[in-house]
């Protein structure tokens, strides 16, 4: 149920414009985009690939704020084990 | 890989387990339920309980299709695979499924002929290469699978072919989750949410989990950090007093889900009055079933089916291990009668089973492994 | 001081016996003891299972086939039987071809079968010499495309220094042998003093692979056409003699054991050793090389790259001061130029592979029943 996959459209087919070609890692394959018909979808897109079907197109702005919170608890953790190795409370 | 690896970033790891850590409160077992198959998988394989503290647990749930089918239906679709003239097409997780009579690699080396596609456009295909054949397809899945399903049957009607069906055995998540709600044996602080599915139903079902259970739910994304922040964000709510349905997951959840794929689900089936799930008995308003309007591809009515309801063996535990009530290690006949080579129950075939991935990734003691893997 | 801290706790635990393990450590020993039994064959026909290189072969080998025929030649169930002769020892193999489809990017079936048999003498420390071919063809077979075969396999043999100096074939009817099928049978000269095998390793040493693994197996199935996925990646066929011989040059008494890693892959081969000598090899995820087309491919597809057949690479065992100089030594050929050290072996846990997966968790990576199959779930 669970295995979706994030790709990168790389052509909307001129003769079939429920299909796209999609490719992961620079391995291509047409995938169905029929369920994402309200989004206007370019190439240079992400989507979410199950068995052969888009289901969602990626939000880059939430992901791009995914990654910021993760790396801001990334970052904290390293100043304070910055600041644990400089503090001297001998 | 984009949007992945960015995601398997040991070094935030460690930090948000620190942050995780200093959550809990001295003295309190939590205990959350991750209800996604692919979740329980995405644990095991990245060894993510290496980062959560003894303290808080997660338990695994229902969300595996795979391993919620009864052996019956499992019958019902080698009985259709026998004709000779039925190309039967599957995905590759139900290949080793035992039935009653045997999984469908044993009724594929007895003659009959089962093929694994990767989607179901791919059956569409096998069916157009083989008119003088009636190729089946066994749909399986929760809400994330349903909507290509449909769009295939759909696909199908608009080219008026008349050799291919479905087996619909698509099953929906919140009669699984009431279940488990309703369900005596647990007691859970809270829910680590499907990522996929609520893609197609987004995230308003789940707020009567919150509403009228008191038990928080956040939808988690299935990459190794997803998960953690996931907990992190159930722990912070707990520790805030908070109980609500939040979305972890938001780069691919839209929080109203995919109109156009409920639509298509809504086109093609209609939930059966009850079905019935392995190790939880029969559920109400749980599974789809092919709409009378598109009669001509549902194999249900094309062939005629034992339908027998099949027992699960008497030493099978899996309904507890899918309620979670069991961790898989207690299962009597885990890893001695039952095995990936010899199952007797779904949970230890299915990649998504608690049992396999327990079986395949997690299973050896962890400090003789903290031991061995230190650098 | 902690030593004799660590020597007691092992003396209580000894006498304590079971009682002193956690209930699910109790659950770990009763499945241990489980997978020791002797392997017996409860299916009552073949399935694809039992050819794929994971758990149904190996019962199928021991129950089967080394029941029968068991004698200490075939006992060690290496990649070639050692065999002394009063000329010497010899390296002695076979192994048989069914790929489908039969050309497939980088290579076709008579490639395979002939570097396929040349690496299994390799893997023995041999100097492969001598192949068999026999065919079985089936009726309707185009002669245009055995032709094709036939010179690859000429090509090949050329490139791996050996002779195909004896052969057979069968006709069979159509509908049956997929077009093709071959197998080899070869011979090679053992002239370096080796006793490399699966149950050598020791805790410490390193587990080198010769280059990034998946390749052959990945575009495959790919190549079958199925699953409509288009990719850069080609069979990574090639011949293995001169990097074992290279390898063995330069540490002629530090190698353990060398395997090709074919069907069952990576993660099958540190399973057979991690039985064979009771230990444990720790993986590191982070150090095995794989192509970003093929972790693309196997990410789509739900498959694990560790189990994906190559066939042009392979996996040694070295003693661990040995490890340097073994790296360099592949590396100094093109076919071993992505040369990586991918884990260690422990002493414990006996008999188990684990991965330091990339995320810093840790897990099993243990046989798998048959083949990787793709997922949806």
């Amino acid at each position: 149920m669970c295995l979706g996959i994030p790709g990168e459209i790389v052509e909307i087919l001129a003769d079939r414009e429920d299909l796209a070609m999609v490719s992961v890692e620079g391995v291509k394959r047409a995938v169905n985009i029929g369920l994402l018909e309200d989004e206007t979808l370019v190439p240079g897109d992400w989507i979410l690939i199950h068995v052969g079907f888009a289901l969602s197109k990626i939000d880059e702005r939430e992901a791009k704020a995914s990654l910021e919170w993760l790396t801001g608890v990334g970052d904290a953790y390293t100043d304070e084990l910055a600041a644990l190795a400089e503090s001297d409370i001998t | 890989m984009r949007f992945v690896d960015e995601f398997r970033d040991a070094g935030t790891a460690r930090a948000l387990a620190t942050r995780i850590a200093a959550l809990c409160e001295p003295g309190r077992h939590y205990k959350f339920m991750e209800v996604c198959g692919g979740h329980t998988h995405t644990i095991y394989k990245h060894g993510l309980e290496d980062y959560l503290p003894e303290t808080v647990s997660l338990v695994h749930g229902p969300g595996c299709p795979v391993c919620v089918i009864p052996m019956g239906r499992v019958d019902d679709a080698i009985a259709i695979a026998e004709h000779d003239d039925v190309i039967l097409t599957t995905f590759g997780d139900m290949l080793r499924v035992p039935g009653g009579r045997g999984s469908f690699f044993d009724s594929k080396a007895a003659g009959a002929d089962i093929r694994m596609v990767y989607s179901p456009l791919d059956a569409l295909k096998v069916a157009r290469k083989n008119p003088d054949k009636r190729v089946v397809f066994m749909a399986i899945g929760f809400e994330t699978t349903a909507p290509s399903t449909a769009m295939t049957v759909l696909r199908a009607a608009a080219e008026g072919l008349d050799n291919f069906s479905i087996f619909c055995n698509h099953v929906t998540i919140i009669p699984a989750i009431k279940a488990i709600l309703d369900s005596p044996d647990l007691r859970l602080d809270g829910f680590i949410g499907p990522g996929h599915v609520s893609t197609i139903i987004g995230c308003r079902p789940y707020e009567f989990i919150a509403r009228e259970h008191g038990k928080p739910l956040v939808c988690a994304g299935f990459e190794p950090l997803d998960i953690l922040q996931s907990v992190y964000q159930l722990l912070l709510q707990l520790h805030e007093n908070r109980c609500e349905i939040e979305n972890q997951y938001a780069r691919v959840v839209p929080w109203d889900g995919n109109l156009r794929a409920l639509q298509a689900i809504g086109e093609v089936m209609e939930l059966r009055p009850h079905f019935e799930w392995r190790g939880l008995g029969f559920i109400a308003q749980s599974a789809l079933r092919v709409r009378e309007k598109y009669a001509a591809f549902d194999a249900e009515r094309i062939f005629a089916v034992p339908g027998v309801r099949v027992a699960d063996p008497k030493a099978c535990q899996c309904g507890e291990v899918l309620k979670g009530v069991l961790r898989p290690w207690e299962c009597k006949v885990f890893g001695t009668a039952c095995t990936p080579e010899t199952p007797i129950g779904t949970c230890m075939v299915s990649s998504e089973g608690a049992c396999a991935a327990y079986y395949n990734f997690g299973r050896f003691s962890r400090e003789r492994v903290k031991e061995a893997t230190r650098a | 001081m902690t030593t004799s801290a660590g020597w007691a706790e092992e003396a209580v635990r000894a006498h304590a016996g079971a009682e002193h393990l956690t209930r699910e450590e109790q659950v770990l020993e009763r499945i241990a003891r489980a997978r020791a039994r002797k392997p017996r064959i409860r299916e009552e026909r073949i399935t694809l299972s039992h050819g794929a290189g994971g758990k149904a072969t190996h019962t199928l080998i021991e129950a089967v086939f080394l029941d029968a025929f068991r004698n200490p030649l075939l006992e060690p169930l290496e990649d070639g039987a050692s065999l002394e002769t009063a000329a010497g020892r010899l390296a002695f193999t076979t192994d048989s071809f069914v790929v489908s489809p039969l050309f497939f990017p980088g290579g076709d079936i008579g490639d395979l079968a002939v570097n396929g048999t040349v690496n299994d003498l390799a893997m023995c420390g041999a100097r492969p010499l001598y192949l068999s071919c026999g065919f079985i063809l089936e009726e309707g077979f185009p002669v245009a495309d055995l032709q094709r075969i036939v010179a690859s396999m000429a090509a090949a043999a050329a490139r791996a220094g050996v002779q195909i100096v004896t052969g057979d074939t069968k006709v069979v009817e159509r509908g049956k042998a997929d077009g093709c099928y071959i197998n080899t049978a070869g011979v090679g000269l053992l002239d370096r003093p080796l006793a490399l095998s699966a149950a050598a390793a020791r805790p410490g040493d390193a587990v080198l692979v010769s280059g990034p693994i998946g390749d052959h197996g990945i575009t495959v199935m790919l190549a079958r056409g199925e699953l409509d996925i288009e990719a850069d990646i080609v069979s990574d066929t090639a011949p293995l003699h001169e990097l074992t011989a290279a390898l063995l040059d330069a540490v002629p008494d530090g190698v353990r054991l060398l395997r090709d890693a074919t069907r069952g892959g990576v993660a099958t081969i540190c399973n057979e050793v991690a039985v064979a000598s009771q230990v444990a090899v720790v993986l590191d995820e982070r150090a095995v090389p794989v192509r970003p087309e093929v972790n693309g491919a196997s990410e789509l597809l739900g498959i694990d790259p560790l189990y994906v057949a190559c066939e042009g690479r392979l996996v040694a065992v070295v003693a661990a001061d040995r490890a340097d100089d073994a790296l360099a030594a592949l590396r100094s050929l093109p076919v071993g130029a992505g040369a990586a050290r991918i884990g260690t072996v422990r002493d414990d846990p006996p008999g188990l592979v684990l991965l330091r997966t990339s995320f810093g968790g840790t897990r099993i990576v243990d046989l798998l029943v048959g083949d990787p199959l793709p997922r949806i779930c």
